[in-house]
C-alpha cells in the first residue's frame, strides 16, 4: 500500500520542476512546456485526494477533467499566441520580446 | 512489497527524471518528447490510483493532441532544425534556488499535515462503478453538469481564438 | 471445466497447477501464466500479419487483373517468407544527421500502438485479454501513439519528404479522430458500455448494431480508412509528390515493422468494424464453443479488412485541401447530427426494446435512413448551387468589348 504522502511529495517535486523551468526557459514554446508539467502535478494531488478521501464523491476527478480541458484551452490558445508572434518578430526568445518595456 | 508500490517507485522516477529532461535539454523536440514521457508516467500514476478513466483520457487528451501541437509549435517557429544558443536564461542559479525553496517549503507544509500517512480504502463497487458514478457527477443537475458545460464553451472559444490569432491576416 | 467451453482457463489452470508443482508462489505463477498468455497471443498475430502480407498482395492483383504471387508454394502462399528474408539481409541505413534515438523508437512505437489494442480486443466469448471498461477510448488512445511514432519517424529522418508525409498524415489522423470517436459513441448509446467485450455480448442472435445503425458503420468505416492513412486518404505517401512519406529513411527490417504495422492495424480496424456493428464472434454455435466464436471473429475481421483493400484499390486519391474539408464540412456534422437522433431515439425507444425488438430495429434504420436522405438532398442542393455559379452563362464578353 503506498500512503498518500508519496504523490503528495512527487507532485511537490513536479511542480518545482515545471516552476524552475517557466523562470529559465527562454524559448517560449519550452515555458508552455513547463507550465504543463506545473498543471500534470496538480492533477496528480487532485486524483490522489480523490483516491484517499471520500471515493463515492467524485468531485477530485471531475475537476481533473476541468484541468484537462483548461490546459487544452490554454495551449491551443497559447501556442496560437506564440506562432503570430514568430510570424510577426521572426522569434519566440521570450527576452527578446519586449515591445511593451523600457 | 506490492505490486503497485514498484509500479509508483518506477514511474515516479520516470516522472522526475523527464521532467527533468525537459527543463534542461537543449533540444526543443526532445523537450516535447520527454514531456510525453511524463505524461506517460502520470498516466500510470492514475492507473494505480484506480482511475482508469482519466489515465486513458491522459493519454488521448495530452499525448495525442496536446503533444503533438507542441512539436507542430516547435517545428513551426525556428528558422532551422537545430537549436542554437544557450536555451536558460542567466538567472538559472536564482531560478534553481527558488524551486529548491519552494519545494522545500512544501515539505515541511506536508510533514506538519497529520493526514500524510493515510491508507487508501477499498472503492465500493470497484472500477465499473466509479466509471459510471463519473458518468452521472458529470451530467447530473445536483452535481458538476454547469462546469461540464462551461468547460465545452471555454474549449470552443478557445477553438475560435486560437484560429482567429494563429490566421493570417492578409496586409499585416 | 473443459477445453472446449472455456480454452484459456482450462489451459491457465493447468499451466498452474504445473508450476506449482514445480514449487512456485502462487502470485509469480500467475504473473508468468499471463505473460505466456501475451507472448502466445502477439506470436499468432505475428503469424496471421506474415499471411496478411500475403491476402493483401493477392487482392491488389485480383483488382488489377493480375495473377499475384504464384511461384513460392501452393498460391504462392509462401511468398511472404522470401519478402521478409530479403527486408531481414539488407543493409540498415541510419541516415547523416538522424535522430538516432528517435529514429529506432519509431518503428516499435508503431508496431506496438497496433499490438496495445488486442488487449482488449474479445476475439470469443471467453477469449480475451482484458475486459478494459473504458476499451473504446484505449482504441483512441492507442491511435495517438500511433500518430507519435508517425511525428517521430517524420522528424528524426532529417528529411524533408519525410517530415511533410508526416504533418500531413498527423494533420489528417487528428482531424479524423473527432468524427471517429463521435462515430464510436454510437454503439457506445445502443450498448450502454464502453466495453468491447459488452458490446460484442449484446449483439447475440443476430441483433448487429449495423441494423440499427448502418450510417454510423460508415461513418467509422470511413474514419477507420483516413487513421491508417490509406487511399483514397494516403496523402502521406503520394509517390509523385514526397516518394513516400514519412518512412523515406526507413530500410530493412526497421521499414518491414512500419510495413506489418500498417498491414496489422488495416485488419484490426476490421476486426473493430466487425466488433462495433457485425457481432463480433457472435455466430451460431459460438456460445458454447469459444474456438467456433474465434472463428467467426477472425472471419469477419477478413471482411473488413476486405472492405478496406476494397476501398483502397478502387478509389484514388484525393487532395489535401479536399480531405480536410470533407472531413471538417462533411463527416463532423454529420457524425455529431447521427449520434443526437440515434441517443434521442434510443431514450425514446428504450422501453420498446425489451418488449418488442424487431420493432425497435425498424425504428432505428427508419431514422438513420432519414438522417442519410436528408445528408443527400442538402449535398446535392450545394452541389447544384456549385456548379451553377461555375456554368452560369459568363457576361464577360458582353461587358469587356467595347460597343459598336
Amino acid at each position: 500500500m503506498i500512503p498518500l504522502s508519496w504523490y503528495l511529495v512527487l507532485s511537490a517535486a513536479l511542480f518545482c520542476i515545471g516552476l524552475f523551468g517557466v523562470m529559465v526557459r527562454r524559448n517560449a514554446v519550452a515555458i508552455l512546456l513547463s507550465v504543463e508539467l506545473m498543471l500534470n502535478a496538480v492533477n496528480i494531488n487532485l486524483v490522489a485526494f480523490w483516491r484517499y478521501g471520500d471515493t463515492t464523491s467524485m468531485a477530485g476527478q471531475v475537476f481533473a477533467i476541468i484541468v484537462f480541458a483548461v490546459a487544452a484551452a490554454e495551449v491551443a490558445v497559447g501556442l496560437s499566441l506564440i506562432y503570430s508572434i514568430y510570424r510577426r518578430r521572426g522569434s519566440v526568445i521570450a527576452d527578446e520580446l519586449d515591445l511593451m518595456k523600457w | 512489497m506490492d505490486a503497485s508500490v514498484v509500479i509508483f517507485i518506477l514511474s515516479a522516477a520516470l516522472i522526475i527524471a523527464s521532467a527533468l529532461m525537459v527543463v534542461s535539454t537543449r533540444n526543443l523536440i526532445h523537450a516535447a518528447l520527454w514531456l510525453i514521457a511524463t505524461l506517460f508516467g502520470v498516466a500510470v500514476l492514475y492507473a494505480v490510483l484506480e482511475a482508469g478513466f482519466l489515465a486513458v483520457v491522459q493519454v488521448v487528451v495530452y499525448i495525442g493532441a496536446i503533444a503533438i501541437m507542441f512539436i507542430f509549435a516547435v517545428m513551426l517557429t525556428r528558422k532551422e532544425m537545430r537549436d542554437q544558443g544557450a536555451q536558460v536564461n542567466a538567472a538559472w542559479p536564482m531560478a534553481a534556488l527558488l524551486g529548491l525553496l519552494t519545494f522545500g517549503g512544501l515539505w515541511i507544509i506536508l510533514s506538519k499535515w497529520d493526514g500524510l500517512a493515510k491508507l487508501p480504502a477499498a472503492i465500493p463497487g470497484g472500477a465499473d462503478g466509479t466509471l459510471q458514478q463519473l458518468g452521472i457527477a458529470l451530467t447530473s443537475p445536483d452535481a458538476f453538469v454547469l462546469p461540464f458545460e462551461v468547460a465545452s464553451v471555454l474549449l470552443l472559444a478557445a477553438l475560435i481564438g486560437s484560429v482567429y490569432v494563429a490566421m493570417n491576416k492578409k496586409g499585416s | 471445466m473443459s477445453f472446449l467451453s472455456d480454452p484459456i482457463n482450462w489451459i491457465f489452470t493447468g499451466l498452474m497447477s504445473t508450476f506449482q508443482g514445480w514449487g512456485l508462489n502462487p502470485t509469480f505463477a500467475t504473473v508468468i501464466a499471463d505473460l505466456l498468455g501475451v507472448i502466445v497471443l502477439i506470436t499468432l498475430l505475428m503469424v496471421l500479419d506474415i499471411m496478411l502480407v500475403w491476402v493483401e498482395r493477392k487482392v491488389v492483383a485480383r483488382f488489377q487483373g493480375r495473377l499475384g504471387p504464384n511461384r513460392v508454394g501452393p498460391f504462392g502462399l509462401f511468398q511472404p517468407f522470401p519478402d521478409i528474408i530479403k527486408l531481414v539481409i539488407k543493409e540498415d541505413i541510419t541516415p547523416n544527421g538522424a535522430d538516432r534515438f528517435v529514429y529506432n523508437l519509431a518503428p516499435i512505437l508503431s508496431l506496438g500502438s497496433v499490438l496495445f489494442l488486442w488487449a482488449m480486443v474479445p476475439i470469443a466469448s471467453k477469449i480475451y485479454g482484458t475486459d478494459l471498461n473504458v476499451a473504446l477510448l484505449y482504441l483512441v488512445a492507442a491511435g495517438a501513439l500511433g500518430t507519435l511514432s508517425i511525428i517521430m519517424a517524420g522528424w528524426s529522418s532529417n528529411n524533408k519528404y519525410a517530415l511533410l508525409g508526416a504533418f500531413r498524415q498527423v494533420a489528417a489522423m487528428i482531424s479524423f479522430e473527432i468524427p471517429m470517436v463521435v462515430a464510436l459513441l454510437i454503439p457506445t448509446v445502443l450498448s450502454g458500455s464502453l466495453s468491447m467485450k459488452v458490446i460484442s455480448d449484446v449483439q447475440g442472435s443476430g441483433r448487429w448494431f449495423f441494423f440499427l445503425s448502418p450510417l454510423g458503420a460508415v461513418l467509422f468505416l470511413i474514419c477507420a480508412i483516413a487513421e491508417l492513412g490509406r487511399s483514397p486518404f494516403d496523402l502521406n505517401e503520394g509517390e509523385s509528390e514526397i516518394v513516400s512519406g514519412y518512412h523515406i529513411e526507413y530500410t530493412g527490417m526497421k521499414f518491414g515493422l512500419f510495413y506489418a504495422g500498417e498491414l496489422l492495424h488495416a485488419f484490426t480496424f476490421g476486426g473493430f468494424l466487425s466488433i462495433l456493428f457485425f457481432g463480433g464472434w457472435q455466430g451460431p454455435g459460438a456460445d458454447t464453443y469459444p474456438l467456433l466464436g474465434a472463428f467467426y471473429f477472425v472471419v469477419k475481421a477478413m471482411i473488413g479488412y476486405w472492405l478496406i483493400m476494397w476501398v483502397k484499390y478502387t478509389v484514388p486519391r484525393i487532395r489535401i485541401d479536399h480531405m480536410l474539408a470533407f472531413n471538417w464540412k462533411f463527416l463532423t456534422p454529420l457524425s455529431f447530427a447521427m449520434l443526437i437522433v440515434t441517443a434521442v431515439m434510443h431514450s425514446l425507444f428504450q422501453e420498446l426494446m425489451k418488449t418488442n425488438y424487431w420493432f425497435y430495429a425498424l425504428v432505428m434504420l427508419a431514422s438513420n435512413l432519414l438522417v442519410g436522405w436528408v445528408t443527400l438532398e442538402i449535398m446535392r442542393a450545394s452541389t447544384r448551387r456549385q456548379r451553377q455559379t461555375v456554368e452560369a452563362p459568363s457576361d464577360l464578353l458582353s461587358k469587356s468589348w467595347p460597343q459598336h
